[in-house]
């Protein structure tokens, strides 16, 4: 299986001022498969921004190595080659747009990476329409709500075709319904286009549905598994300052009860299942 | 303090063509001491209307009176509104400056003219109140504290004002989740001790559910429905339609019940549904 990204005994170290420093990536190890749906959590501090930028090779590691789509971070001659592989999506929408127009905005990431305006064109309308937002091509940013300009930094990283998308608590300023498009966005651009994705968040719901989850605390990896063997451990999440969702919660509380449902319950679906046999 | 809104309308930019109507012609009374759920979809008007309660904004038409005075009026100090009515703003760790954490948290009280020993009682009480020891955090640099701690810092600034109504826009936006469980649980414990009016805004429709005692739902510049949790969230198809939800486990009751129909749909705690689920278990097993 090819490897999208690859951490090999990875530290970062922050400096701070008067020579104090902080430990916010710890011997990381771990590898992401091309096509892979990664959740990430963790509390705040726990290390994922940090996990991110060095991917998008925004920070290098200080001592081990990491390789997206085969190339090393520290080769400095392709930073863009990493970037053009592996996109961001950042917490806040109005941070990150900068154009007057939804179009100008796609175009502006394969405008930067030189690539012929016809090409730019077809781009960037197939980039929209792939998170559903063609008919507001002529629109302002600023008109959008929170989740359509989330997707409008979604299809500006589309139009450079990467292999993979990380994204860095996309969804905590929105709403329902603009967390609901987001998440639905990022599901089917894994399953349809084959797009990697890495999620940060502190929605629980949100990674139920992903192949792996990651828990980060104190810069290292805490839990790895698929979201039923990490959801189970409800007790173990709340050490580390995370919960669960609602129905997760509630089948572990049920649990205690003694009705016995097995581990891990992580959808509204299979509750109902499991009531009901 | 009873806050009476009476045909509150704001529109943004009124004669030139960017012209929009953010608040139109609401009308509501929220009564003294009681805990509100605001929601609503972004650009609903959600952040134009708090605005309105502490004078940051004044009507295009319409008044709002509290405890019986027109806040808008020309008689009544602004100053003396905004320390009744305290308001943090989203992110509000952004709008720490000093260079320790009791000066910052010092800086409205200053403003009230007080004097330094009553200065620093307050300091003390609202880093208290926000669950911070204040002998270990008052010297510190608001800078250097984590994410959760610099939030605390900022709404402890708004409580040494010692508001009698308390607004909070977002104050878990960004927080994991125990931070925003410690957030929320200091600020239903101050509802509850202090006797505070609480107006919360939040998009986390689990997090509404658990802690107000009546939601307002917004939707293009109206006030939709303001009612108990259970009324609102028994509106599924309503809130769907506006942008919104109801939190996981009322999707889960309303699932049950079509196929048990004894099953009591009206929940929306995850306290609730074990309860409710226990006394469907008990019926399959007397049955």
């Amino acid at each position: 299986m090819e490897k999208m990204i690859e951490f090999k005994n990875v530290g970062y170290i922050y400096e701070k001022h008067e020579g104090a420093e902080t430990v916010a990536i710890d011997g990381v190890s771990f590898s992401v498969r091309k096509g892979e749906f990664i959740g990430i959590i963790g509390h705040n501090g726990s290390g994922k921004s940090t996990l991110s930028k060095l991917i998008n090779a925004i920070l290098f590691p200080t001592s081990g190595d990491i390789w997206v789509a085969g190339i090393n971070t520290k080769d400095h001659s392709r930073i863009w080659d990493i970037r053009q592989s592996a996109g961001m999506v950042f917490q806040n929408p109005d941070n990150q747009l900068v154009a007057t127009m939804v179009e100008e905005e796609v175009a502006f990431g394969p405008e930067n990476l030189g690539i012929d305006p016809k090409e730019i064109r077809k781009r960037v309308d197939e980039a929209l329409k792939t998170v559903e937002m063609g008919e507001y091509k002529n629109k302002k940013p600023h008109q959008l709500s929170g989740g359509q300009k989330q997707r409008i930094a979604i299809a500006g990283i589309l139009a450079m075709k990467p292999k993979c998308i990380i994204l860095d608590e996309p969804t905590a300023m929105l709403d329902p319904a603009g967390r609901k498009e987001v998440i639905e966005t990022i599901k089917r651009l894994n399953r349809e286009e084959n797009i990697t994705i890495l999620h940060i968040t502190h929605y629980m719901d949100e990674v139920v549905d992903a192949d792996r989850i990651i828990v980060m605390d104190e810069g290292k990896i805490a839990m790895e598994g698929t979201p039923r063997e990490v959801l189970c451990q409800v007790e173990k999440l709340k050490d580390l300052r995370l919960d669960v969702p609602q129905i997760t919660e509630l089948a572990y509380s049920l649990q205690k009860e003694e009705i016995d449902f097995g581990c891990g319950v992580l959808t509204v679906e299979e509750m109902v299942d499991r009531l009901c046999q | 303090m009873s806050i009476e809104i009476k045909n509150l309308s704001h529109i943004y930019s009124q004669g030139s063509p960017f012209e929009s109507i953010a608040l139109d012609d609401i009308s509501a009374v929220i009564d003294k001491g009681s805990f509100i759920g605001l929601i609503g979809h972004t650009g609903s008007g959600k952040s134009t209307f708090i605005q309105h309660l502490n004078v940051l904004l004044k009507p295009t038409m319409g008044q709002i009176f509290i405890d019986g005075i027109d806040i808008n009026d020309k008689s009544t100090k602004v100053k003396s509104i905004r320390q009744k009515v305290g308001l943090v703003f989203q992110y509000p760790e952004h709008q720490l400056f000093e260079e320790t954490v009791e000066k910052d948290v010092a800086f409205g009280p200053e403003n009230l003219g007080l004097g330094d020993a009553e200065i620093k009682k307050r300091v003390k009480d609202a880093l208290t109140m926000v669950g911070l020891d204040y002998d270990k955090i008052k010297d510190k640099s608001p800078f250097e504290l984590s994410g959760g701690q610099m939030r605390r810092v900022a709404i402890a600034g708004v409580l040494a004002m010692k508001p009698s109504i308390l607004i909070l826009d977002e104050p878990t936006a960004g927080l994991d989740p125990r931070g925003r469980d410690d957030i929320l649980n200091v600020i239903s414990e101050l509802h509850r001790r202090e006797k505070i009016t609480v107006i919360l805004v939040s998009h986390s429709m689990e997090d509404i559910a658990k802690h107000v005692e009546k939601i307002m739902v917004m939707f293009d510049g109206k006030i939709k429905i303001f009612d108990t949790p259970q009324n609102v969230f028994s509106q599924v198809d309503l809130l769907e339609n506006i942008g919104l939800a109801v939190p996981q486990v009322t999707y889960l009751m309303r699932k049950l019940k079509e196929i048990d129909p004894l099953i009591d749909q009206n929940i929306y705690t995850v306290q609730q549904a074990k309860e409710e689920i226990i006394r469907m278990m008990r019926r399959r097993k007397d049955a």
